[in-house]
C-alpha cells in the first residue's frame, strides 16, 4: 500500500512491521520505525539484536517477505537505482574490492554516481593521507575505513548509512568517522543513519536515538527526551518494605528495608508526585547516562515482556 | 575583541548533564571569570561542533539558551558575540551562578547538621582570610 504523500516530505526511511526470520532465529520482529529527513539517527543495540538486518533491508539487499521498508518514499527492492544513488554506505567489515588501486578505486565508484564530487573526494584523500597508488589489499585497518568513507561520502549522498563504523578502530580513526558524520549533517538536509554499540560516541553526534532488542524497537526518541525522561530516584519510607511499592514508570528496582532505588522514565514533575503520593520521601534524585538507560531498558524487556 | 578560535571546553559523556549543558555551563563560567570578554566572538556553530565531536544542533541549542540568558548576542553579521557584562541581565547571570552554589553548599550543610548562624561566620572568616593573602602577594609582587 503506497504510503500517504505527507510522510514521505518529512521522513527518509520508513519500515512498517517488517518480520525476518533465518531458518528458526527470528532476526526482525514486527519491527516499526521511522527515521526523519535531517539530523542523526543512531540505532543502538547488542551484538544479534538485528541492526546488520535491518540495514540489509534499506539497502535492499533483502527484500521484506513480511512489512514494507520505503527509503525516501521508494522500495529499495523494485527501484534499486532511485533509492542507492541517493545512499553512502558504509559497511561494518567494510568490503572493498582487494586487488584496486585507492585510485582506481576512486574512479571506479565515480562511474556509479552522476553526483560524484571529484573535488571533494581529493579533498577527503588528502585530509584522509590516502595514498592514491596503495593497494586496497595492503591498507591498514584504519586506512581502509578512511577509503571506505571517502567513496560513501564523495557522492554527497541524502542518506548516509554506517554500519558500527568504529568498530574495531583506534580514536584517531574514529574522530574522522565521527568528524565526517558532523561535517555531513551541517549540510542543509542530510540525513545520517548509523548504528553502534558505542554509547559515548552516539550520545555525541546523534539528535534521535532507536533502541533494538531482539528484533524490535524498544524505545525511539530523541536523545534529549529519553536524557530528560529517566530518572534514579532513592525513596525513603517510614518503615520496612520486603517489596517495594509500585511507583508508575518504574523500568527496575532494587534495594532492601525503607531504602528502594527506582529507575523510572516520566516526566520529572509526575515522578516526584507519584512518590510522595505512596508515602515515600525522594532521598536522592539523579539523571542517568545513555549506557544507563540503555542497559535498564533492556534490562527490564527481559523480565517484562512487552 | 576578538574572534575566538579554541575554545577551552571538554565535554564528558560519562557526566550525566546533557551534552547541550555542559557548553552552556562552561560557556557561562568562562564569561562569568574573564576568560571571555565583551564583544568576543564564538566560533560559529559547525566550527565549534567539529570541534567537541558533538551534533550541531546540540550546540545551536547551547548558544539559543545562552542568547536567551543575555550572556551572547547574535548580530547581523549572523556571528555570535559576548554581551557587555555591566548590564543588568549579565549581573543576574553572575548571582544565578552563585546562587547555585550557594544552594548546594546549605544542601551539605544541612546534611552534616551545621547551623546557618555557623556558615555565616566561616564565610566572613575565609573572606577575611582571602584578603588577607591577597595583599601579602600585592605587596610581595
Amino acid at each position: 500500500m503506497p504510503e500517504p504523500f505527507l510522510s514521505l516530505a518529512t521522513s527518509i526511511i520508513e519500515i512498517h512491521r517488517l518480520i525476518r526470520q533465518f531458518d528458526d532465529k527470528v532476526a526482525l520482529n514486527d519491527l516499526t520505525l521511522t527515521v526523519p529527513r535531517g539530523g542523526v539517527f543512531g540505532l543502538i543495540g547488542g551484538n544479534g539484536a538485528g541492526k546488520t538486518t535491518l540495514i540489509r533491508h534499506i539497502l535492499g539487499m533483502l527484500k521484506a517477505r513480511t512489512g514494507s521498508v520505503r527509503v525516501f518514499g521508494l522500495d529499495p527492492i523494485t527501484d534499486p537505482v532511485g533509492v542507492l544513488g541517493r545512499i553512502g554506505y558504509l559497511s561494518e567489515d567494510r568490503d572493498l574490492p582487494n586487488w584496486m588501486r585507492v585510485h582506481q578505486l576512486m574512479r571506479y565508484t565515480a562511474a556509479f554516481y552522476p553526483n560524484w564530487d571529484s573535488h571533494y573526494a581529493q579533498e577527503l584523500r588528502d585530509a584522509f593521507d590516502l595514498d592514491p597508488k596503495a593497494k586496497v589489499k595492503t591498507l591498514s585497518r584504519g586506512q581502509r575505513a578512511r577509503a571506505g568513507l571517502l567513496i560513501a561520502l564523495a557522492h554527497r549522498p541524502d542518506l548516509l548509512v554506517l554500519d558500527e563504523p568504529s568498530s574495531g578502530l583506534d580514536p584517531v580513526v574514529r574522530r574522522d568517522i565521527l568528524g565526517a558524520i558532523i561535517r555531513t549533517i551541517a549540510d542543509e538536509g542530510r540525513t545520517v543513519f548509523f548504528s553502534s554499540h558505542l554509547l559515548d560516541e552516539v550520545e555525541r553526534v546523534a539528535d534521535r536515538v532507536a533502541i533494538i532488542h531482539e528484533g524490535k524497537i524498544l524505545l525511539t526518541a530523541s536523545m534529549d527526551d529519553i536524557k530528560e525522561s529517566h530518572r534514579r530516584m532513592t525513596l525513603r519510607f517510614e518503615r520496612a518494605m520486603s517489596q517495594p511499592p509500585s511507583l508508575i514508570g518504574t523500568l527496575a528496582c532494587e534495594g532492601a528495608g525503607v531504602e528502594w532505588t527506582y529507575i523510572c522514565s516520566g516526566e520529572t514533575v509526575q515522578l516526584r508526585r507519584a512518590a510522595e503520593s505512596i508515602g515515600a520521601t525522594i532521598v536522592d534524585d539523579a539523571a542517568m547516562t545513555l549506557d544507563e538507560i540503555f542497559v535498564s531498558r533492556i534490562q527490564s524487556s527481559v523480565a517484562m515482556p512487552l | 575583541m576578538r574572534e575566538v578560535e579554541v575554545m577551552q571546553i571538554h565535554i564528558s559523556t560519562h557526566d550525566k548533564v546533557p551534552i547541550y549543558l555542559q557548553v552552556v555551563n562552561q560557556i557561562r563560567y568562562l564569561v562569568a571569570a574573564g576568560r571571555l570578554a565583551a564583544g568576543d566572538e564564538l566560533p560559529p556553530i559547525r566550527v565549534l561542533a567539529e570541534q567537541l565531536v558533538v551534533n550541531p544542533n546540540t550546540i545551536a541549542r547551547a548558544y539559543r539558551e545562552l542568547e536567551q540568558a543575555g550572556i551572547v548576542e547574535k548580530r547581523r553579521t549572523a556571528g555570535t558575540y559576548v554581551t557587555e557584562q555591566g548590564s543588568p541581565l549579565a549581573r543576574r547571570e553572575r548571582l544565578k551562578i552563585l546562587t547555585e552554589r550557594i544552594d548546594q553548599l546549605l544542601a551539605e550543610a544541612l546534611q552534616m547538621d551545621v547551623k546557618l548562624e555557623d556558615i555565616i561566620k566561616l564565610v566572613n572568616q575565609r573572606s577575611t582570610a582571602l584578603n588577607a593573602s591577597r595583599l601579602k602577594d600585592s605587596t610581595d609582587a
